[in-house]
């Protein structure tokens, strides 16, 4: 209870300073761009007086917070004169699609050879692992979405086998084509996730099977297998757990470099195209969007850690 | 044919520092009924001694020679998956600290339940029963309720008992206790101990256990077997090892016991020193550095057992009687 309170304390506070810094920092006056190219010095005053631009700065916020909590109204956007929320609404799908499947990808990369790495260490496998998180880490997403664009995409690829930038459909038109716009994105998000995920499972796992009561199952003459997944990975993976709930929350809010390199139509190029026509109520709203799903997230990975342990209790 | 029986066995470790000889030449027997206790400072042996019997130490870093014959069969040769079908049938163990012992994630008669189910097949729920009734054959009071608790909702008296009701689900021949009272208070050491000794009695299983305390063993041993740096330094029934003591480490675990009849100022005599590193042994007899009735000749040969007693041996070449001064066999 007291965890909720928070998180919707947390919440106001992020609003307000989304708010606060759209107010104090516009690049333009906000009702200059919302009047367009060919304003009047009375068009400007008509927009300012609407959208309340002239009323003092709490009442301002006051307004705003109103419309956000009360039916998530987060404006409209300027740029287009379509209500935020819509816009986002509209992009969530696409932006769920390369977060979730990033997510599947990478815990089934991660989990068995996590799993490999602590039951063999210093093995080949744990080198290898080693090596390719350094690698997807280092390697910058737009560079690494790059080259698999020219390695693999149908339009421009050495190997053409799947869909390139711009191709993705929403799953309930053609789940085929879907799957194919998406799995590059996929794999350039997934990989350095996996890596980081392997290797920390793998040390959790190597930990705590040095632990007493792995030695306890072993003398109570359980199997090798039921040792490791009942009672090693049962210990090892519950702040993998957590951890993978806040990630999935991160992606959730919207994935800017892969959505931008893939042309994909989410909520992260959203916020791009965004900043780029200086829309503010859409800045606004997609920070926002984002972090509520990260706050979310937090409070998501708190309950599944109490659920999980049961030492913890809030 | 006792009923376990050590033959020689030798445990030792590959690690970076170097081969670690842990156990040496170690050779004991324990039959139903019986209690044994295996003594010796931390870095003996007498853990690593307790756990190679059911091949817990086996690892690639891990070389495993000699005998560990339990009703004739050596378990140190036998394939992992029929040591598997041993373990917790017809050996139990009781570790040292039983909140790290007992996996926290799950409830102490689920954990009780898995032991059962491990060897028989019987539904979750009359296995949940059986723990019930194991849980109630250890004195824990309101058993029913209790098998539902986390291991951290009990105390660690509460803890170790649960301990023990698992080691015992499978009714074993062998209950191995490696320093069973060591992480407990005071007080709740002794229920622990009297509660070993209550169910030994009523199972007629045979006993091991293994502490750093001479006094816990002195109390409930029918043998003794000193460890250390890793050798058998004297072993015998109690009377022979607790009360005509003759190597001057037992003599000096025995010094430093405190008794609470004795003298209220009565000065207890530590040992001087402290045990060696486990991979720069002294040469010979690894304790002489500490040993005041140590000689020249003491640092060159590893001392035989020499057989003392009908069953007392001892590892002293100084102060074993001379005669009968018969070397039990030759020690490498």
């Amino acid at each position: 209870m007291r965890r909720l309170a928070w998180s919707a304390l947390l919440i106001v506070l992020v609003i307000f300073l989304t708010f606060l810094v759209f107010y104090e920092l516009p690049s333009a006056d906000p009702a200059q761009l919302r009047a367009g190219r060919l304003a009047t010095p009375a068009l400007v005053a008509e927009i300012r007086e609407k959208f309340g631009l002239d009323r003092p700065f709490y009442e301002q916020f006051w307004i705003y917070m109103k419309s956000v909590v009360t039916e998530f109204d987060l404006g409209y956007s300027y740029y287009k004169n379509v209500p935020v929320r819509e816009e986002i609404f509209a992009r969530l799908p696409a932006s769920i699609s390369v977060a979730v499947g990033a997510f599947v990808l990478w815990l089934a990369i991660a989990l068995p050879v996590g799993i490999l790495t602590a039951l063999r260490p210093r093995s080949r496998t744990d080198r290898a692992v080693t090596g390719m998180t350094l690698f997807f880490l280092s390697a910058p997403t737009y560079w690494l979405g790059l080259v698999m664009l020219f390695l693999f995409a149908r339009d421009i690829g050495r190997f053409p086998l799947v869909g390139g930038a711009g191709t993705y459909v929403p799953l309930s038109e053609n789940p085929k084509a879907w799957f194919e716009s998406l799995i590059l994105p996929w794999i350039v998000l997934a990989f350095g996730f996996a890596g980081l995920y392997a290797r920390m499972i793998g040390e959790n796992l190597r930990e705590v099977m040095a632990l007493d009561y792995v030695r306890t199952a072993r003398a109570k003459g359980l199997s090798e297998r039921r040792v490791v997944v009942r009672h090693g990975l049962r210990a090892a993976l519950t702040p993998v757990v957590t951890l993978a709930a806040l990630d999935l929350g991160f992606l959730l809010g919207g994935t800017i470099l892969v959505e931008t390199v893939f042309n994909i139509p989410g909520v992260g190029r959203y916020a791009v195209e965004a900043i780029q026509n200086a829309d503010l109520p859409a800045i606004q709203g997609t920070v926002l969007f984002g972090a509520i799903f990260i706050i979310f997230a937090v409070l998501v990975a708190d309950i599944l850690y109490a659920v999980l342990d049961p030492r913890v209790r809030y | 044919m006792a009923l376990l029986e050590l033959r020689d066995l030798e445990v030792a470790f590959r690690t970076r520092e170097g081969i670690v000889r842990a156990v040496n030449d170690v050779s004991l027997s324990l039959d139903r009924g019986r209690t044994l206790g295996l003594v010796g400072e931390s870095g003996s042996g007498k853990t690593v001694t307790a756990l190679t019997i059911l091949g817990l130490t086996r690892s690639e870093q891990t070389e495993i020679a000699g005998e560990v014959l339990l009703d004739g069969v050596d378990l140190v040769t036998l394939p992992e998956s029929e040591l598997r079908d041993l373990r917790g049938r017809r050996v139990g163990m009781v570790f040292q600290d039983p909140l790290s012992s007992l996996h926290p994630m799950y409830r102490i008669g689920w954990q009780i339940a898995e032991a059962v189910r491990a060897h028989e097949r019987v539904s979750k729920k009359a296995a949940r029963a059986r723990a019930v009734e194991l849980i109630r054959g250890v004195g824990i009071p309101s058993p029913e309720a209790r098998v539902d608790a986390y291991p951290h909702e009990l105390s660690g008296g509460m803890r170790q008992r649960v301990m023990i009701a698992m080691a015992l689900a499978l009714d074993p021949d062998v209950l191995i206790a490696d320093e069973p009272t060591s992480a407990l208070d005071v007080t709740v050491q002794a229920q622990i101990l009297e509660l070993l000794a209550r169910l030994q009695s009523e199972t007629g299983m045979a006993l091991l256990v293994v502490s750093h305390d001479l006094g816990v063993i002195a109390e409930h041993a029918d043998e003794v077997v000193v460890m250390y740096a890793g050798r058998v330094v004297e072993q015998g029934t109690r009377d022979e090892v607790i009360g005509a003591a003759i190597h001057p480490y037992t003599l000096g675990l025995l010094e430093s016991i405190p008794h609470v009849d004795g003298p209220r100022m009565a000065q207890l005599t530590p040992i001087p020193g402290s045990p060696p590193s486990a991979v720069d042994l002294p040469p010979g007899c690894a304790f002489h550095p500490r040993c005041t009735y140590a000689r020249p000749s003491c640092a060159e040969l590893v001392p035989a057992l020499l057989r003392v007693g009908p069953d007392h041996r001892v590892a002293c070449p100084v102060l074993a009687p001379t005669s009968p001064l018969t070397p039990d066999k030759p020690r490498r």
